[in-house]
């Protein structure tokens, strides 16, 4: 009954640095540090024998962390000097943060790094883009995938604009056999990740909204944003039953279980449902609103790999990243972890026809990553929680587009100061 | 007959009873040191000092605690968290103790059968893991897979049936019970071995006088508990306002819906440890755990001058 949790704390942190230096201290091997536990076995049996072909004498160890708590370890971990030698890096801040502790090293001399775009590379670079300290992977798509078997049944068809959604999620509701649409708020970051920053950016044109919101030249009270709100905020009548309290775990095994038409989703889903569902899919990108002729999909950038400053051994773990780089690693990726795209330039085969559609939509949209996640979300109140908060209380009716609006300029006004 | 201790202890030469106060007690105060108190000081000390983009430590004096109770940016949040973990408090003290007291008054009646059974079943939810309990209640209030509704529905009130989880009216509240029923084993055990220890003839006495059951517990048993009941109260206390595990395993750091069941522990945590895109800010986050321990340390003293001082207590 009685916990003592600022004392468990100290002993907590302490234990851990204990463990990871046990860990650690075995020599030759190289360890990464992920949150991607999900992957193991992925990075067990295909990924790291297939670099050990090119370098059969670099040990390489896959020693991920929970994602929830893996922020916290990996700092407590580089702070104690016990963190592995490779560092796997969340977009932005994350490890930007990292890098000016001087605990990742700059690979703007890294063989390979011209392999990636700009934008590619945006989310582990300093603001003025100078330099470059992690090795792009992949990057995850939103939109919105649908059980092929009901919209042949009720005769429906993908939509393509935001009136005919509409139209196919009414369809649905009148026919009531399937929850038309299949998204809960009781998590908050399925209503902000999968419907505004999934619907919006053909709303604020992708990047050029993104860049405006950054330069102080738009703001969230503009109608654009407004907009994207007020579409969310339409959703709630075709969402499940007590849709308020669906976790994201609900919402995945309603999906699969059949129980749903469409889902809003997120490429990373696409493993997920190949292992469980027993129907056909298919994906759609975001309907769009009348009037737009352009079409714009989140596609972000999400995760990346860096060298530990502090690594004994660095030009090992330099030879890794470079791999990284090939053509090579990027198609065993991708096709092992349909859903994470590669960001490299050279076009890689995908064999999941989900997956392959959603990458397809490279060639007929354009990519954005979400609005919050660059310089944005630096201050207090931080802007991503800001939007969780605001998006999962529109979508419940708790809150009016305007009102979110509002309090998502408020809380940027308060320590953002554009540069001019 | 045997010399009284004290006489002992004061014919002892100085030093020879410095070593034994050195033996006996050192081995217990250099544990409680390193992980009680020792963290408790450094965290306070954190508190005063904020940390720039490269890392390095700068002392600000209370800077931080100005910026938690002043700024709105952070009071807001922390009078939000606080507000809450009121109602978590209360929501213990009127429901978990007196049901608590109830179990133990039942528990503790001539004559039941299965005694044994009922207080292991009682009191088997407060050994189980807190991420089983916050797993199982999220299933069984789910509006999609849950019994809840169900069940409501077989006795003709399903129309009463909510997400309640996921409301921002209920969240709090429903929370607050989920814990109350794991945790109401605690008073009900401490309770009822109150109760045992009430010597027989009492109760004989008022029995000879014509009391039924109820008006013993009432008249004869429940002032001689009064004492434990207190205790019980402060245990609360201390563990309500330390709470975070329950809230994080069901509705994760940012304890929506909008914040309604955000506690002063996971406000601490986020604060500490940030979340998503959140960077974890550990001198703010000292902060709000020094607070925390005022905020306990408060409670304490009150209960101590208000409360503890003016208890009888009954020698049998």
């Amino acid at each position: 009954m009685r916990r003592t949790f600022k004392a468990g704390m100290g002993a907590g942190v302490a234990a851990v640095a204990l463990f990871a230096g046990l860990a650690v201290a075995q020599a030759g091997a190289l360890k990464i540090e992920s949150w991607r536990n999900d992957d193991a076995d992925i990075w067990n049996s295909k990924i790291i024998p297939a670099f050990n072909k090119h370098y059969p004498d670099i040990k390489i160890e896959f020693a991920p962390s929970a994602p929830k708590e893996y922020n916290a370890a990996l700092n407590a971990r580089l702070d104690g000097g016990t963190a592995g030698d490779l560092i796997t890096c969340r977009p932005f801040d994350a490890s930007l943060a990292l890098y000016q502790k001087h605990q990742l090293d700059s690979l703007d001399d890294l063989k390979g790094m011209d392999n990636f775009s700009d934008v590619a590379k945006a989310a582990w670079q300093t603001d003025d883009g100078k330099t470059t300290f992690c090795v792009p992977m992949a990057s995850v798509i939103t939109g919105f995938i649908y059980n092929k078997e009901v919209f042949a049944k009720l005769g429906l068809a993908e939509p393509k604009t935001l009136d005919e959604f509409h139209a196919v999620l009414e369809k649905l509701k009148k026919d009531g056999t399937y929850i038309p649409l299949v998204m809960g708020t009781a998590d908050q970051w399925e209503a902000a990740t999968m419907g505004f920053q999934n619907i919006g950016p053909d709303y604020w044109k992708g990047e050029t909204g993104r860049t405006n919101l950054i330069a102080g030249k738009e703001k969230f009270t503009d109608p654009q944003y407004v907009a994207a709100f007020k579409e969310i905020a339409g959703w709630a009548p075709y969402l499940g039953s007590g849709f308020q309290a669906q976790t994201y775990a609900d919402s995945q095994n309603l999906f699969s279980l059949g129980k749903g038409a469409i889902y809003a989703a997120g490429s990373w889903d696409i493993s997920t449902f190949r292992g469980q569902a027993q129907f056909a899919m298919g994906a759609f990108p975001p309907p769009q609103p009348a009037g737009t002729t352009d079409c714009y999909i989140s596609d972000h950038t999400d995760i990346a790999m860096g060298v530990n400053a502090a690594s004994k051994n660095k030009e090992d773990a330099r030879k890794f990243l470079e791999w990284l780089t090939t053509p090579e690693f990027a198609t065993i990726y991708a096709n092992a972890l349909p859903g994470f795209f590669p960001l490299a330039k050279t076009p890689v085969k995908i064999d999941d026809d989900v997956a392959a559609t959603m990458v397809g939509w490279r060639q007929t949209c354009k990519s954005t990553i979400r609005n919050s996640y660059q310089i944005l979300s630096r201050g207090t109140p931080n802007l991503e929680n800001e939007l969780w908060n605001v998006s999962a209380q529109v979508v419940n009716g708790k809150l009016t587009p305007e009102a979110a609006a509002k309090q998502l300029q408020d809380g940027l006004d308060k320590w953002y100061k554009p540069a001019r | 007959m045997p010399e009284p201790v004290s006489n002992i202890i004061s014919q002892m030469p100085r030093l020879r009873l410095a070593a034994l106060l050195l033996f006996f007690l050192g081995p217990a105060l250099a544990v409680y040191s390193l992980f009680s108190i020792y963290p408790l000081v450094a965290t306070m000390a954190l508190s005063t000092y904020t940390s720039d983009p490269s890392g390095a430590r700068h002392f600000i004096g209370i800077a931080n605690f100005q910026a938690l109770l002043g700024d709105a940016l952070w009071s807001k949040p922390f009078w939000n968290a606080f507000r809450n973990n009121l109602i978590f408090f209360a929501v213990h003290m009127c429901v978990q103790n007196p049901i608590g007291i109830a179990l133990a008054g039942l528990l503790s009646l001539p004559g039941l059968r299965l005694k044994g059974f009922y207080r292991t079943v009682m009191f088997l939810p407060t050994m189980l893991s807190v991420v089983i309990v916050g797993f199982s209640w999220n299933l069984i209030l789910s509006p999609l897979w849950g019994v809840a509704a169900g069940a409501l529905k077989t006795v003709c009130l399903g129309s009463l049936f909510a997400p309640w989880l996921g409301l921002e009216s209920s969240a709090l509240v429903t929370l607050s019970l989920i814990s109350v029923w794991q945790f109401v084993g605690i008073p009900m055990m401490l309770i009822y071995a109150a109760l045992l220890n009430i010597p027989d003839e009492l109760i004989d006495a008022a029995r000879v006088d014509g009391l039924g059951h109820f008006r013993i517990f009432l008249h004869i048993k429940l002032p001689l508990v009064l004492p434990t009941i207190s205790l019980v109260s402060i245990l609360t206390f201390v563990a309500n306002f330390n709470a975070f595990d329950l809230i994080y395993s069901v509705k994760g750091a940012l304890a929506g819906p909008n914040f309604a069941t955000d506690i002063l522990g996971t406000f601490f945590y986020r604060t500490f440890f940030g979340n998503q895109l959140q960077l974890g800010n550990p001198t703010m986050g000292a902060a709000v755990a020094t607070i925390m321990f005022f905020i306990i340390l408060v409670g304490l003293c009150l209960y101590l001058v208000l409360v503890q001082r003016r208890i009888r207590r009954y020698a049998f």
